[in-house]
């Protein structure tokens, strides 16, 4: 074989620039377009049903509202046609839903490390000169950003979805399910999650493993956000009015007499026995039950105070902000020790 | 080879050691590589080749003692990035880019890249610029890392068991690109190898790693006019003391020593004296439980000597 020759090596360049970071723009794209593209077409997807379903439910929703007396029967009915016909569906949908962000962030974060540290390609794209702590930020930011924002459009079209649920006052826009698919929770989520799969894969260093510790991380967190966290961002407002706003975010019932607690919830069956029996008692199966609205009223009478604490529908945005920041500020930080060990670990030889 | 090159050290450690949990790879190595040799970094698996290496390009960092490259550079630092390239063991391309993919990707990252070297070197091997690294064979994807590395124009090219994959024919080829490489423009190489042959075409230094520890270092020339091979009596190599002897070997009735003496060294009564190939020279280090030179001080007086 006849060897090339080599034209003589250009002088040290002295002054030593580094590698632009633009460069690093095709590389990342051509090593995530099958990720980014996949994200495009499923969110693509899912945007064509959702704004096509979501067309009929803001129909029957103007339909439902322009009804005239409010008051009367038939708009009555027509109200509750409306969320018999769409609400069940709408939850459906946004149970679904929740998976986006894992999903995302699983797919697209694990693999951007895990599968250079699997197939041991890092060994070559660490000692080119453009440094790999670069090499990872030049990855994980651009990535991060554009899943984000395909995310926070995609949750543009779902506040429109879901505007006539919360809007009709049957559900609140606080609820666990369709809280963090509004706002900017839903892309703080995804940006979280990407940079959980992100860490995983440069810890686990393999990409199905780091894909399956993510979605579990991913589990773990959203259910103590839901169940915990989200309760807690501010004081709950108590009140002992009989109706709390219909849009509100109940916490809890609980009663007290003379000052001092009694019970939590519904009143206990032996004290309504005792103090509000049902009228017709013993007259088999055909006898008469009393409206809770009555029963809560007779145990009011007997000297007992009914208090709900709950969040207004008004704080959705201040929670919005509070769990977008935390979530924003755990990206960082995750990223940050990504980078940490992008830098420290000792690579197994 | 201009006047710097011949002073740098283009790798240098100093009681370097790397541990994994409890076990040391690699440990108390102590060792200088003049610029402007192909370095052979030769010892059995597990000797501590590979992680010499890594070590060399901050892909690992020390446990112990320190590691410069290119004249006292930090490695990984930006100087030593884009003075080195590095091929590693295996895992030489990405299997999903076309190796224009990975011209484009190595050019981009880089701070110069060689496109029409490149370019022309893969059409001469027949490897198709739109293949993907998978489908390539292990022959022609070593030749892809070896053409995208040299391409980067280093100052050190790092070869870690280049030709391990190879066939003979395909190994012969990488090697020549390599030392021709070398030759043309004073680049340093330090390859490392279990496979012995063709040593002695390719390198003129010599490092023998065994047991996470350097065995002996040095000018290939020089080691090989400072070590003889005496066959005598079998009987006779127990008594022999007068030079020390590296390893010995019984073959029949006659004994087979390799002693550290010169062709100026006197030849005991009874006993004859040969010159020593570099395949049999390495094994016998190799070989010898103690037989490692006297330390550190080997490395510096070689450097000395130039």
């Amino acid at each position: 074989m006849s060897a090339l020759t080599m034209p003589a090596r250009p002088r040290e360049d002295p002054t030593a620039r580094p590698v632009p970071w633009r460069r690093m723009a095709w590389v990342t794209w051509r090593q995530h377009r099958i990720a980014l593209t996949g994200v495009t077409v499923f969110l693509g997807g899912w945007a064509l049903y959702l704004w096509l379903t979501g067309l009929q439910v803001h129909h029957a929703y103007a339909a439902a509202t322009a009804c005239h007396p409010a008051a009367s029967l038939a708009c009555g009915e027509m109200a509750s046609n409306f969320n018999d016909a769409y609400g069940a569906r709408a939850e459906a949908i946004a149970a679904l839903l929740q998976v986006v962000p894992a999903l995302i962030g699983a797919f697209v974060g694990a693999p951007v490390l895990a599968r250079e540290l699997e197939t041991g390609t890092f060994r070559y794209v660490w000692t080119l000169a453009f440094g790999r702590i670069r090499w990872t930020l030049a990855k994980l930011v651009p990535l991060a950003i554009a899943v984000s924002a395909a995310v926070g459009a995609f949750s543009l079209l779902l506040s429109w979805y879901y505007g006539p649920f919360v809007a009709d006052g049957n559900q609140t826009a606080l609820a666990p399910t369709v809280f963090d698919l509004r706002g900017v929770t839903f892309a703080a989520w995804t940006l979280a999650t990407f940079a959980i799969g992100a860490l995983a894969g440069m810890f686990i260093r393999r990409v199905v493993p780091a894909i399956a510790a993510t979605l579990a991380a991913y589990a773990g967190l959203a259910a103590a956000a839901g169940l915990y966290l989200r309760q807690h961002y501010l004081a709950a407002l108590v009140t002992s009015r009989l109706n709390p706003p219909a849009t509100a975010w109940i916490m809890s019932v609980w009663w007290t007499k003379g000052g001092r607690f009694a019970f939590a919830g519904l009143p206990p069956g032996s004290l309504l026995m005792r103090i509000c029996p049902p009228s017709g008692m013993g007259s088999g199966p055909s006898r008469f039950k009393p409206a809770p609205g009555t029963i809560t009223q007779c145990v009011i009478r007997h000297g007992y105070t009914q208090w709900t604490s709950y969040q207004p529908a008004s704080r959705f945005w201040p929670f919005q902000w509070i769990e977008g920041g935390w979530l924003l500020a755990l990206s960082v930080l995750l990223v940050a020790a990504t980078i940490w060990l992008v830098r420290r670990r000792p690579t197994a030889a | 080879m201009n006047q710097h090159s011949r002073r740098t050290n283009i790798v240098e450690a100093r009681g370097l050691g790397k541990r994994y949990g409890r076990t040391w790879a690699l440990r108390e190595c102590t060792l200088a590589v003049p610029a402007g040799r192909v370095a052979a970094l030769v010892g059995p698996n597990g000797a501590g080749k590979t992680t010499l290496l890594n070590l060399a390009v901050a892909l690992l960092a020390p446990s112990a003692g320190e590691i410069t490259v290119l004249g006292g550079r930090p490695p990984g630092s930006p100087p030593a990035l884009d003075g080195i390239a590095f091929v590693a063991q295996d895992t030489p391309v990405y299997k999903n880019l076309s190796a224009a993919d990975m011209l484009h990707l190595t050019r981009n990252l880089s701070r110069r890249f060689d496109q029409a070297y490149a370019e022309r070197r893969l059409a001469e091997l027949g490897i198709p610029l739109k293949r993907k690294g998978g489908q390539l064979s292990g022959g022609q994807q070593a030749q892809l890392a070896l053409t995208l590395a040299l391409a980067r124009r280093p100052r050190l090219l790092l070869l870690d068991e280049p030709v391990a994959m190879l066939d003979p024919v395909a190994r012969h080829d990488f090697m020549t690109t390599v030392i021709t490489a070398a030759a043309d423009d004073g680049m340093s190489v330090l390859l490392s190898s279990h496979v012995l042959t063709e040593l002695e075409r390719v390198a003129d230094y010599l490092i023998l790693l065994a047991r996470g520890q350097v065995q002996v270092a040095g000018e290939v020339d020089d080691l090989l006019a400072s070590h003889r091979i005496l066959t005598g009596p079998a009987a006779g190599a127990e008594r022999y003391a007068e030079r020390p002897v590296v390893h010995s070997a019984r073959d029949g009735t006659l004994s087979r020593l390799l002693v550290r003496a010169g062709a100026g060294d006197a030849v005991p009564p009874g006993w004859q004296a040969h010159p020593v190939g570099l395949e049999e020279l390495a094994l016998a280090y190799l070989r010898a439980p103690g037989g490692r030179e006297p330390g550190p001080s080997d490395a510096e007086t070689t450097e000395a000597t130039i």
